[in-house]
């Protein structure tokens, strides 16, 4: 799984970090910071986290697709 | 279960459909939707829609291409028989379910005044952003009624457009009911910067003008001049179509914890849950005392909930998310997380207007139920991390 966040569309609603808080974080300037390729384990969690992010800035490429 | 019936085709509905599907769902799935659209979001209708920085079809939802579901739309639901298990539409259909979902949502409360002019809005629908859009290029002078979010927000993008306005809300401060006096001040101080005339303590109780809008009489006998108003007076559950169901629904469609939706006699009627502004339920966090909310979030996350209650009946779980919200004011944008409403006590831990840093805390009895934060989107993430650890020890 490969995760893009769109950061011109990104509106810091924090949605993906409460779904998906190993794979998105606010770091200490509370800028999105996120890892691009989770584990497999947390993928449920981080198609819960793009399914709920009201701005509809995180993409999701599945692996193989 | 092979036939699963969602009236309303909002987000509460695609999303449970959505989450049927993802479960395994392969029965037939039908949505009833009283506008003629397809799912949108709402949240931008009082935002970026208002401030012209984005389009009505912005706004539309995405449908995933394998949802197979059929879309009735234009139709609204007339009566709800449970123990027939159908459901009755305006155009006379009758729909025949397994299972069925109630996510009919919620209107706009309207004026009593028996004399609206024109140029009266209120803002809930895609169609009533674009009328008031329309309004706001043309308007001079505009008075909003209404002291939750969405008045604050139409109060903003209509001086964001150059207009005069003035906001009437009915507490000391705009939004006390929902995030009390402090955030309040805070919000009202925002407005005031950006030249907004706020009357607080007073209600709108008429109109003049005819036919056109002329000026908004206020509880205090004051008229204040205006050619447009919007009326955002709250939302009452869209409930009617369940009138003779046997299904109880003041303030909302009551549900138990798991989102089942309850007969009058007190136990879960089979097979039919809710979603959305319209579910009434039992939450932890205002110690089980059933709670309706109108946000995105929750829509959304119960939807998830409610088709996983649907199919696993006997394996269902509580839904105990914590609910959070946001609301964009002057370029700011606001963030809630938990139930500040639901609060005895606030403690606030940062108060900067010029700096645009907002921070209050909300306790119930001494325990955390709620946080508001305007900027810093971590320490917001960090209050929810709190409160869900909290239900879910408490659980």
């Amino acid at each position: 799984m490969r995760v893009t966040v769109d950061m011109t569309v990104c509106e810091s609603h924090g949605q993906c970090v409460f779904a998906a808080p190993d794979v998105f974080a606010f770091d200490d300037e509370d800028r999105l910071i996120y890892e691009p390729a989770p584990p497999a384990a947390l993928a449920r969690h981080v198609r819960t986290g793009a399914l709920m992010c009201p701005a509809r800035a995180v993409t999701i490429a599945e692996d193989g697709a | 279960m092979r036939r699963v019936v969602i009236v309303g085709a909002s987000l509460a509905g695609l999303r449970t459909a959505q989450a049927l599907r993802a479960e395994g769902f392969r029965g037939t799935l039908t949505l009833v939707g009283d506008e003629p659209h397809l799912p949108y979001d709402r949240p931008p209708l009082s935002k970026r829609h208002l401030t012209g920085a984005a389009r009505p079809e912005d706004a539309d939802l995405p449908i995933p291409p394998d949802l197979d579901a059929t879309w009735l739309l234009g139709t609204p639901a007339k009566a709800l028989d449970p123990v027939g298990r159908t459901v009755r539409l305006a155009d006379g259909r009758e729909l025949d379910y397994d299972g069925l979902v109630i996510a009919t949502g919620a209107a706009a409360r309207t004026h009593p005044a028996d004399h609206v002019p024109d140029g009266v809005l209120t803002l809930r629908g895609r169609d009533d952003a674009a009328a008031l859009r329309t309004r706001l290029r043309t308007g001079r002078r505009i008075v909003v009624v209404g002291g939750g979010y969405l008045g604050s927000e139409i109060a903003g993008a209509a001086r964001g457009r150059g207009l005069d306005v003035t906001l009437v809300v009915s507490t000391a401060q705009p939004l006390a009911r929902l995030v009390a006096d402090e955030v309040g001040a805070y919000v009202a101080e925002l407005h005031r910067a950006a030249g907004i005339a706020l009357v607080t303590r007073r209600t709108a109780l008429g109109f003049t003008g005819n036919p056109a809008l002329t000026g908004v009489v206020l509880s205090d006998g004051d008229t204040v001049d205006a050619d447009l108003a919007v009326l955002a007076l709250g939302a009452e559950p869209n409930t009617g179509w369940l009138a003779g169901s046997g299904v109880p629904v003041a303030g909302g469609v009551a549900c138990d914890p798991c989102l089942r939706v309850l007969h009058e006699s007190g136990a879960p009627l089979p097979n039919v849950v809710a979603a959305g502004d319209i579910a009434r339920w039992p939450h932890p966090l205002a110690d089980g005392a059933p709670i309706a909310l109108g946000h995105w979030s929750n829509a959304a996350e119960q939807a998830a909930a409610a088709a996983r209650t649907l199919l696993h009946h006997d394996d269902a779980r509580p839904f105990t998310v914590v609910p959070s919200f946001w609301s964009d004011l002057h370029g700011s944008t606001l963030r809630a997380v938990g139930l500040p409403a639901h609060s005895d006590e606030r403690r606030v831990v940062r108060y900067d207007v010029f700096g645009r840093r907002l921070e209050v805390t909300y306790h119930r009895a001494g325990r955390l139920v709620g946080a508001v934060t305007v900027g810093g989107p971590g320490r917001i993430g960090a209050y929810r991390r709190i409160l869900t650890d909290e239900l879910l020890r408490a659980a």
